[in-house]
């Protein structure tokens, strides 16, 4: 059973993999890549990984496929240049498929990654938990590691923002001005007499 | 395989069902009840032809919806046009898979519900993103870009203040959130994490693109926002998706927040004289609360303007729940009372530390 769902799994993973490439719609592209991070979220559950597959979702599908869409949406792209130069590039693209291949199979090929290598996993016993596992390497074996990456993810996203931050003098707005505004600062309310002014109201009726 | 349909695939379904439908008959009375209620804060009567008190309105108006025809626009991406209210729906139903409604009365009670529920949610935001992209509409391309950005940004402060309760509870299982929270009112989430609490709340009413957040729909500009093109069927499945949302976000504040299942009065000398109210009662009276609160700021705020919404959210949610994640934390792994004392996990994390 676990190995038919494995099976369709896989054949839609790699459909939506390939459509990412070959469709000619950047949006339907984005969206095939969607779908192409949802089926190994779905692939990942068979190895009881469920926090790094619900993760995966949570992380690529709902937040960086988004922005992704949001770019790829407001771009209108238009495709027939970008194709223009496509057999002129087609052997050197033919040549990196074929060492990427070469260097795939010789990395993840059977003697490295065989059965007899890495024996297949073997199911866990009733009540392992995946996060508290993750969470108890993390944060102990690999605490180093881990919070040096946060460190660096922290230095990239300062350094992302100080690079749209310009000196120069811009029209902005003072949200804390705006918050301290008062009503009395913008309303005035003006107590006045009722007054009868026989002769300017029939002057106007007479007007109109 | 006979065995796995009976066994398997048919109570599953029917247990579906039993969540599918009561959800899709309170999203109709939802919209009766957010008519009426705002109708009698605006000093107005609400719907009162169709039924006793009007309560066949929303009846009606899910038939005139069915009835109307569904119009394609001219020169629309009709195949992802169609997909977006599927979109909008689904994730806004599957989520309720791993709603705990009691101790035992769960669908799927896995053990990373809370984390399900945050990616789940995460996906709605695709229906409205491919909605206003495929009616070849401006407004509705104009309402879409605002909701993308602005889901994405209150994801984040929601997400902080869902860490803050796992913190807390010392588990990503929602019906060991609720068990963590045993003892009465006082010991409930809501008052140790009241700053997440609020943000919770908050951000759940953005997500949902309900007023004063509502700049997606933003009538005042963009007419309906992105699903301005949308007709009959089509809009109404994007209205039930956005109902149940709201309902799914005031549930999880209950069942998060507010003890879930559990009554009030737990630990008092009270305690005896409401056992016999079922807990799935206490969570639908937490969840109906919720709810009216929706309808009450929906109908006293008015609109945010669009940068104050994103400074909202960056500028004061988030550093808000960090802080507060920063003071859960400190509590819980130094055991601060008086909520902080015993939980089991974290304790034993912190042993693993020490070793």
């Amino acid at each position: 059973m676990e190995q038919v769902l494995f099976y369709c799994f896989s054949l839609v993973l790699i459909f939506a993999a390939t459509m990412v490439v070959t469709v000619r719609n950047p949006v339907r592209a984005a969206l095939f890549l969607v779908l192409a991070f949802f089926t190994s979220a779905a692939i990942w559950l068979f190895l009881e990984a469920e926090f790094l597959a619900i993760t995966l979702v949570l992380v690529y599908v709902g937040a960086v496929m988004v922005l992704f869409l949001f770019v790829v949406m407001m771009l209108d792209i238009n495709l027939t240049p970008l194709q223009e130069g496509f057999t002129k590039y087609l052997p050197l693209g033919i040549l990196v498929a074929i060492l990427i291949t070469i260097e795939m199979v010789a990395v993840l090929g059977a003697s490295h990654f065989g059965l007899d290598v890495v024996a297949a996993p073997l199911p866990h016993a009733e009540g392992y938990s995946n996060t508290k596992e993750l969470g108890r390497l993390l944060y102990t074996v690999y605490v180093y590691p881990f919070e040096i990456a946060s460190v660096i993810l922290t230095v990239a996203i300062v350094a992302a923002i100080t690079l749209t931050l310009r000196k120069q003098k811009r029209k902005t707005q003072n949200p804390a001005e705006q918050v301290k505004v008062r009503r009395e600062d913008r309303v005035r309310l003006v107590k006045m007499e009722a007054v009868k002014k026989h002769d300017e109201v029939n002057t106007d009726e007479e007007s109109s | 395989m006979y065995d796995l349909i009976v066994h398997t695939l048919l109570p599953n379904i029917g247990k579906i069902l039993l969540i599918v439908v009561p959800l899709m008959l309170a999203v109709a009375y939802l919209t009766y009840a957010e008519r009426k209620i705002i109708g009698y804060i605006q000093v107005r009567i609400g719907p009162n032809r169709v039924g006793p008190y009007g309560l066949l309105q929303p009846i009606a108006d899910g038939l005139k919806l069915a009835l109307k025809e569904v119009i394609f626009p001219a020169k629309s991406n009709l195949y992802l046009f169609l997909i977006a209210p599927v979109l909008a729906i689904g994730p806004a139903l599957a989520a309720w898979a791993v709603m705990p409604f009691d101790a035992t009365l769960i669908l799927a009670d896995i053990d990373a519900g809370l984390l399900y529920i945050l990616a789940i949610t995460s996906m709605g935001v695709y229906g409205i993103v491919i909605a206003g992209w495929a009616s070849n509409s401006r407004y509705a391309f104009l309402g879409a870009l605002r909701s993308a950005a602005q889901v994405v940004s209150y994801e984040i402060a929601m997400g902080f203040a869902l860490v803050g309760v796992l913190i807390a509870a010392g588990s990503l299982n929602l019906g060991e959130i609720v068990l963590a929270q045993q003892g009465g009112i006082l010991s409930w989430f809501w008052l140790p994490l009241f700053p997440l609490f609020v943000v919770y709340f908050v951000s759940g009413v953005a997500e949902t693109n309900r007023a004063p957040f509502d700049v997606s729909e933003g009538e005042s500009e963009i007419v309906a926002g992105f699903h301005v093109e949308y007709s009959g069927m089509a809009f109404a499945v994007f209205f039930l998706a956005e109902y149940a949302d709201m309902i799914l976000i005031s549930m999880l504040a209950a069942v998060m927040f507010c003890g879930g299942w559990l009554s009030p009065f737990q630990g008092t000398f009270m305690e005896s004289w409401f056992v016999w109210i079922p807990g799935l009662v206490w969570l639908l009276m937490k969840t109906a609360w919720f709810l009216f609160i929706y309808l009450w700021i929906r109908a006293t705020f008015p609109r945010y303007r669009y940068d104050q919404i994103m400074r909202l959210g960056w500028k004061i949610f988030i550093p808000v729940t960090l802080v507060w994640l920063v003071v859960v934390s400190t509590a819980q792994v130094f055991d601060i009372g008086p909520w902080f004392t015993e939980v089991e996990s974290v304790v034993e994390l912190a042993q693993v530390i020490q070793s």
